[in-house]
């Protein structure tokens, strides 16, 4: 058994078995509640720079399953489970978790107690961590950590988005449809995750994806009825040339922003945005929905949050802005819609990938919003 | 939106007595809901039959009735107490089906009473086998293949349809009798022939086999407001074609991909909408074709189940509790998560440990029966624990069973490949042994795979236990590391296995152990993987990183529960232990407990101040002393579980409170008992002892026939039996038992027409209380758990009272007694004799306690911490005027080929209670809750042994008044004619037919009365016994019961059933 080590912030240093790739990676420690999903997860880019946690035990038992990848790669910096397991078994699966790592250059380490950590974070708040599955030197390995940037004030859109436009048209089964003639939504990738793509498809649209950094101008030239901006990582202030394309665009066609999204139309708007303590990442928080009363179980993984009260409070000249969703543990704002422009915001995953599909629906009124547009127009 | 106004009183129903396949676990949910409802301030009223649970407890409803769970007696009770509302999902079957028959016989319209937390077509919907089919149809939910033919040719177009293998059922057989599997074309062209010919309707079902299919379960709640939850996945070790309460379940799901789990989960809640599920629980049963992942849906039940016992235990998530609140209104976003407080019960709980189930069964009791487990649940009880892994999560669980095994492991290792392969291929409660060995001999695990269906995930988990096993194998203790030492620990290695491992005592492990810091640690259930702080202590002990129970310096003592149900040790028990709890906490304790039964209250995180989900092995408990340094350990209310651990936990320094170690031990042994009693002048029966078969004879030579003789080396009754003669005694011997000088026999007297007498009393090594004396209805030589009893008792006279408390009282004095005592007396003639003593809670305490009402448990618990006992006091107490009866409850529907004759083995799984101001009522009463439904006209056959006749003239005579016919055999007809009684004559079996079992199947007879004597006659009736159990006739096997059943009958048709309050008596 290779030795691992996994160090916080805080100075604890925990020892495991190391798996993955040989490497040395920090990053920002957050902790996931999911008890199924960790491939999703792994491919989620919205952690890229993290060092993702697994709360459940036993990861790695239905191995990899070709389908179930969110984006090209893998952005995160390390990967800690309490119990791995090589032998996975699931009819779909092809390779081992582990395998699929070490393709990915990502260290990851397991045989530690990973309820402590959580337990940790929630009460100290994220926290940088460094990962070894290489070096043993404590101490170098403490120097390197204290190297590793903060997430507040990153901008890691870039790291994540696509270099060039491409298609999408695979709906949710994974069958490659036709959608030439279709209403036309261009996505605005800061780091997508597919299930968005795919959701989008099933919703009867031709669907393109742009780099984060394409300009209002180039966007609205490939004539979309529809806007959606993606989730993805890293602290949403900075990430301004999206923020800017957004105040040209929002009132001109129907937008929908989906977590990243949601924080980047608020601070368009004028919003502010902060860090959350620990952050939401599960797929088993419940959001109120306020117009209609009823409570989603939805999938989450946000590190940032919109100030509810500064959205509020904007004269905004599109008309009212109102709250639509509401995290019923802790009252975080979880989306909201200026109805007269068409806008839709939500902070948590619709998508799912993992976690329940309560929330596809808003797919639908997005859908519905871009449908009515087209007929008034 | 606030709960309903419109209602103020609800009634609860009760599952009755313990059955297998609805055990404690409806104690534990009827329990939460009632608390739930009267926080919420409605009135409740409660009927449930069972004494033995904690809900018919008076403080927890305003109304309760101790009535048997019948549509006659429930109309009785709504009469009475006018209801508002009637919640019948915490009841189990028994709940719902008296329910709908309510609904559907207009009495619940008729007082105007509204069904709340299901809806009579949901539940028809979910329970009709065709509606449910279409209903699921209707919403693309896959249910299995399956077609309806009444024709050889029809059935043979239906393969085109359903593939080979299939399942044909015929219809409407008798049980569901004649199901059976087609491999090849042959055997199904032959099975539907038989199945067309066999069904009364000429109809069989033709149903897709799913046989080895992965089978998984989801815990769901919805409430008015349509919001649906998931609260646990389960995953099933054993594959389809176990029932679930037989299988092996681990929660959460293990094998599923997200995109799996939400195909299921998104089934799972379409299903609650379109059954209508609106306001409560369901589980839902699937299973998954492991090679292409197609899923199907098997069944849904709308109501707590015993996987939703599971499922709260396995989270922390009380779903009784929130299904009760939202049966009155609430919905799931208002109400609070209890164990975070802050968060909502609105959410889907996520857990970060490994949940193990494993049932617990008792085929040693029903040795006839086939032990290959299959679609009839026959499991007595179940375990479950927690682990950070599967391994150490199966491996806790096994020891949490007490089946003497050592974790995963086994001794079959001299089979070899082949026996192996045979015997894993064959689903029984022994599996996990030849898995074991199998995994040792190095059999692979594809193999084994394709064997068992069982997913090779859980076979790679197991192997991790048995590699470690092998590595270990050539390396000495001293070589061990600390991390190897702690791998092993994380893996579930007990220090005795690891003891047995490196040939050395569990002390030299405990002690590196000790020296290198491998302790424990103590995780907390908090349904939220520590997301969110958590105030509940709910703990499971790991061996990773930090520990979250906080052992406070207050005054505090741990109790030992008493591990799983299983036949002699039940819910009485946990009774017990939930009281002591609740009692030390009044008393200004802090109440530790411990227990490993997901089934049960003790197990409920309210009952206690910190709970310890934890196996009852001597290192699991004395870890958890070793934590919390309580001032005191009490092994007297748990049955023989924690008595098997009191010399320990002396020996370890921690003091046993109440009656020392020493005088439990000194009333077992039979000889210090023996020489004790004779110090008292105190009778026993005469006994003897022989290491020989010349020393038999000798003996025998002695002690009149008939004799109790036994092997010394069997506990609790098994190979017991009363031979008559000498002929008999040398069978015994012969076929029974070999005797020697290694395995002598054991022989006693055998009281004959002796009356038994249960005594349950609490000491104070002073002062004695006998707060109950009951006596047996049963003939002596029935095992007292299998006997009814009634208390006061009804034909013993007052001097043998006075003698019944004098000789109790000084038995007490001498053992030191401090708690409970137990003591059974057989009197013949005016001569009484003790049979046995416990000084323990006995099976006896919740009924004595609801019989007498009056909290022993409470004095008990006093007296335990020392205090003494004002007898005075509880002597004057007032007690209610009233007769109870105890009536015992059997499985032998369960198991083939099994006789019902009662002995000296107990074999019942619960008990009921009857309530009356007429003793005979009383017992009538408990007999209907029991289930032998006393006809009030009809045929009757009465067939008595030669001593009986002279007194079955009687009660041929009054049954016949109350306007039944008598049937007899020959011998009995005579007699009774000889005493002008008319009656029919009837051929016994073997004098050809038609005979009465022929009658009795064509249902031309209703009650039966047959008192046997010797074992040709025992042998002649068995037909007669199984034909009444398998047509629900009721059944009396001696003549007081008989009579009083005659009587009980008589008096139910002049004024019908009357029901009593508890809180009214």
């Amino acid at each position: 058994m290779k030795k691992g080590f996994l160090l916080l912030e805080d100075g604890t240093v925990y020892q495991g078995r190391a798996l993955g790739s040989h490497t040395v990676k920090g990053g920002e420690i957050v902790f996931h509640t999911g008890m199924t999903g960790y491939q999703e997860v792994l491919t989620d880019p919205s952690y890229c720079g993290q060092i993702v946690m697994m709360t459940y035990p036993h990861i790695g038992s239905y191995g990899v399953c070709p389908e179930d990848v969110e984006s090209r790669k893998p952005f995160l910096k390390g990967f800690v489970m309490g119990d791995y397991t090589e032998h996975y078994s699931n009819f779909r699966a092809t390779r081992s978790l582990v395998s699929y790592l070490e393709e990915y250059g990502i260290p990851a380490i397991d045989q530690i107690d990973t309820r402590e950590i959580t337990r940790k974070i929630r009460e100290q708040g994220a926290m940088r961590a460094l990962i070894s599955t290489d070096e043993e030197n404590v101490h170098e390995l403490q120097k390197k950590l204290a190297d590793t940037p903060v997430m507040t004030g990153r901008n890691l859109v870039d790291e994540v988005t696509c270099q060039a436009a491409y298609t999408w048209s695979q709906d949710i089964l994974g069958a490659d449809v036709a959608t030439d003639d279709r209403p036309h939504v261009v996505v605005i990738d800061c780091g997508v995750k597919y299930n968005i793509l795919r959701n989008l498809v099933g919703q009867g649209f031709q669907v393109t994806v742009v780099p984060a950094s394409t300009s209002s101008h180039e966007i609205m030239a490939l004539q979309p009825d529809g806007i959606l901006v993606s989730n993805g990582p890293g602290d949403p202030e900075v990430v301004g040339t999206t923020i800017g394309t957004l105040k040209e665009i929002i009132g001109k066609l129907p937008v929908m922003g989906i977590c990243l999204g949601h924080q980047l139309l608020s601070l368009a708007l004028g919003a502010k945005t902060y860090k959350l303590k620990f952050g939401h990442h599960g797929a088993n928080h419940p959001v109120k929905n306020l117009l209609t009363g009823k409570i989603e179980i939805t999938s989450m993984n946000h590190g940032f949050a919109v100030d509810a009260s500064s959205l509020q409070d904007i004269d905004t000249k599109f008309g009212a802005v109102e709250l639509t969703h509401m995290h019923l543990s802790d009252e975080t704002l979880e989306g909201f819609r200026i109805k007269d422009v068409n806008l839709l915001a939500i902070q948590y995953h619709p998508e799912a990938s993992p976690g329940p599909h309560d929330s596809h629906y808003l797919f639908q009124e997005f859908a519905a919003c871009i449908e009515s547009c087209i007929k008034t127009s | 939106m606030p709960k309903r106004n419109d209602i103020k009183s609800i009634l609860l129903i009760g599952s009755g007595p313990i059955v297998i396949g609805q055990a404690c676990e409806f104690d534990y949910s009827g329990t939460q809901a009632l608390k739930a409802l009267r926080e919420e301030g409605y009135r409740t009223i409660l009927v449930n039959s069972n004494p033995a649970t904690i809900m018919t407890d008076p403080e927890y409803a305003d109304a309760t009735y101790i009535e048997p769970i019948t549509a006659d007696a429930i109309e009785k009770i709504i009469k009475r107490e006018n209801p508002d509302a009637l919640l019948p999902t915490m009841g189990g079957q028994t709940g719902l089906n008296v329910a709908k028959e309510l609904h559907e016989s207009g009495v619940l319209e008729k007082y105007n009473v509204e069904l709340i937390g299901a809806r009579i077509d949901s539940i028809n919907k979910a329970e009709d086998r065709e509606a449910f089919k279409a209903a699921m149809q209707k919403i693309g939910v896959p249910v299995a293949k399956s077609k309806i033919v009444h024709t050889f040719d029809e059935a043979v177009q239906v393969l085109q349809d359903i593939p080979l293998p299939v399942i044909i059922r015929p219809s409407f057989t008798l049980g569901g009798a004649g199901a059976s599997f087609a491999y090849n074309q042959k055997e199904f062209e032959e099975m539907v022939r038989i199945g067309l010919e066999a069904s009364p309707v000429t109809e069989v079902l033709i149903e897709e086999s799913i046989l080895h299919w992965k089978e998984f379960e989801l815990e769901m709640m919805r409430d008015k407001n349509d919001n649906v939850v998931v609260i646990c996945t389960i995953e099933n070790f054993d594959p389809v074609g176990v029932h679930t309460g037989d299988s092996i379940t681990v929660a959460p799901s293990q094998t599923l991909s997200d995109k799996e789990f939400q195909v299921l989960r998104d089934y799972a809640v379409a299903i609650m909408r379109e059954i209508g599920v609106d306001s409560g629980g369901s589980n839902i049963q699937y299973a998954i074709n492991p090679k292409d992942g197609r899923v199907i849906v098997i069944e849904m039940n709308p109501r707590v189940s015993r996987s939703s016992a599971l499922a709260s235990k396995a989270t922390g998530y009380p779903i009784a509790k929130l299904a009760a609140k939202l049966a009155v209104g609430y919905t799931l976003d208002e109400l609070p998560n209890d164990i975070t407080k802050v968060t909502k019960a609105s959410f889907e709980p996520t857990i970060d440990y490994v949940v193990t189930k494993i049932p617990r069964f008792d085929f040693k009791k029903f040795k006839k029966s086939k032990t290959t487990l299959g679609p009839q649940m026959r499991a007595v009880g179940e375990v479950m624990a927690m682990g950070r892994n599967f391994p150490e999560s199966i491996q806790k669980a096994i020891y949490s069973l007490e089946e003497n095994m050592d974790g995963f492991s086994s001794d079959m290792q001299k089979l070899d490949e082949k026996e192996l392969l045979d015997k894993v291929q064959k689903p029984t409660h022994l599996r996990l042994l030849y898995l074991h060995a199998a995994l040792i001999r190095g059999i692979d695990v594809d193999v084994l795979y394709r064997k068992t269906g069982i997913d090779p995930w859980f076979l790679h988990q197991l192997q991790r236990i048995t590699n470690l096993e092998k590595k270990y194998q050539q390396i000495g203790l001293d070589s061990v590391t600390l991390e190897q030492l702690l791998e092993l620990k994380k893996t579930g290695f007990t220090d005795k296995k690891l003891s047995h491992m490196f040939g050395v005592t569990t002390e030299v492990i405990k002690n590196k152990r000790d020296t290198l810091g491998i302790k424990p640690s103590y995780k907390m259930v908090d349904t939220c993987a520590a997301e969110f702080e958590s105030y509940t202590n709910y703990l499971y002990s790991c061996y990773a990183g930090e520990s979250e129970s906080k052992p406070t310096d207050k005054k505090k003592v741990v109790i030992l529960g008493s591990g799983p149900n299983r036949i002699g040790q039940g819910v009485e028990f946990d009774y017990c232990c939930v009281h002591a709890s609740l009692s030390l906490r009044k008393l200004g304790f802090e109440s530790i407990l411990i227990n490993c039964n997901p089934e049960t209250v003790s197990t409920d995180y309210d009952i206690s101040d910190r709970l310890y989900f934890e196996p009852l092995t001597e290192e699991h408990v004395e870890e958890i002393l070793e934590r919390e340094k309580p001032d005191g350990v009490i092994v007297q209310f748990g049955g023989q579980t924690p008595l098997k651990l009191s010399k320990f936990i002396e020996s370890k320094g921690y003091p046993i409170l109440g009656t020392s170690t020493e005088s439990i031990y000194k009333a077992e042994d039979r000889d210090l008992f023996r020489e004790i009693l004779s110090n008292l002048d105190i009778d026993q029966p005469e006994s003897a002892i022989a290491y020989s078969l010349d020393e038999v004879d000798e003996i025998v030579e002695k002690l009149p026939f008939p004799l109790m003789v036994r092997p010394s080396f069997v506990l609790g009754g098994r190979a017991m039996e009363v031979v008559e003669n000498k002929d008999e005694l040398s069978r015994y011997i012969e076929k029974a038992v070999r005797v020697s000088p290694e395995h002598p026999i054991l022989i006693d007297r055998f009281l004959e027409n002796s009356i038994e007498i249960d005594v349950d009393a609490i000491s104070d090594g002073e002062n004695t209380f006998v707060a109950g004396i009951m006596q047996h209805i049963e003939q002596a030589g029935v095992h007292s758990g299998d006997s009814s009893c009634v208390l006061p008792p009804v034909s013993i006279p007052e001097h043998i009272i006075e003698e019944i408390k004098e000789k109790t009282a000084r038995i007490a004095k001498t053992l030191n007694v401090k708690g409970f005592l137990n003591i059974q007396y057989a009197l013949q003639g005016d001569h009484l004799f003790i049979i046995e003593v416990n000084p323990r809670a006995s099976r006896t305490v919740p009924f004595v306690s609801k019989s007498k009402q009056m909290p022993l448990m409470l004095e008990a618990v006093k007296v335990v911490l020392g205090e003494k006992l004002d007898v005075k006091r509880l002597e004057n107490q007032r007690t209610p005027d009233y007769y109870s009866v105890k009536a015992p409850v059997f499985p032998f529907l369960k198991f083939d080929n099994e006789d019902t004759i009662l002995g000296p083995e107990m074999k019942s799984t619960g008990e009921v209670m009857g309530i009356s101001k007429q003793w005979e009522v009383a017992y009538g009463k408990a007999q209907i809750a029991a289930g032998n439904h006393l006809p009030l006209k009809g045929n009757v056959f009465l067939s008595v042994k030669n001593d009986d006749k002279e007194r079955a003239a009687d009660i041929a005579k009054k049954i016949q008044m109350a306007g039944f016919t008598v049937y007899c055999t020959h011998g009995t007809a005579e007699f009774l004619q000889s005493k002008g009684v008319h009656v029919e004559r009837v051929n016994k079996v073997r004098e050809g037919r038609p005979h009465i079992v022929d009658k009795m199947i064509n249902n031309e007879i209703d009650l039966v009365m047959n008192t046997t004597k010797g074992k040709g006659s025992i042998k002649d009736s068995y037909s007669i016994r199984r034909t009444a159990l398998e047509k629900s006739i009721p059944y009396f096997t001696t003549l007081e019961g008989a009579s009083a059943a005659t009587h009980a009958i008589q008096q139910l048709q002049e004024r019908g059933l009357e029901v009593h309050k508890l809180q009214d008596l």
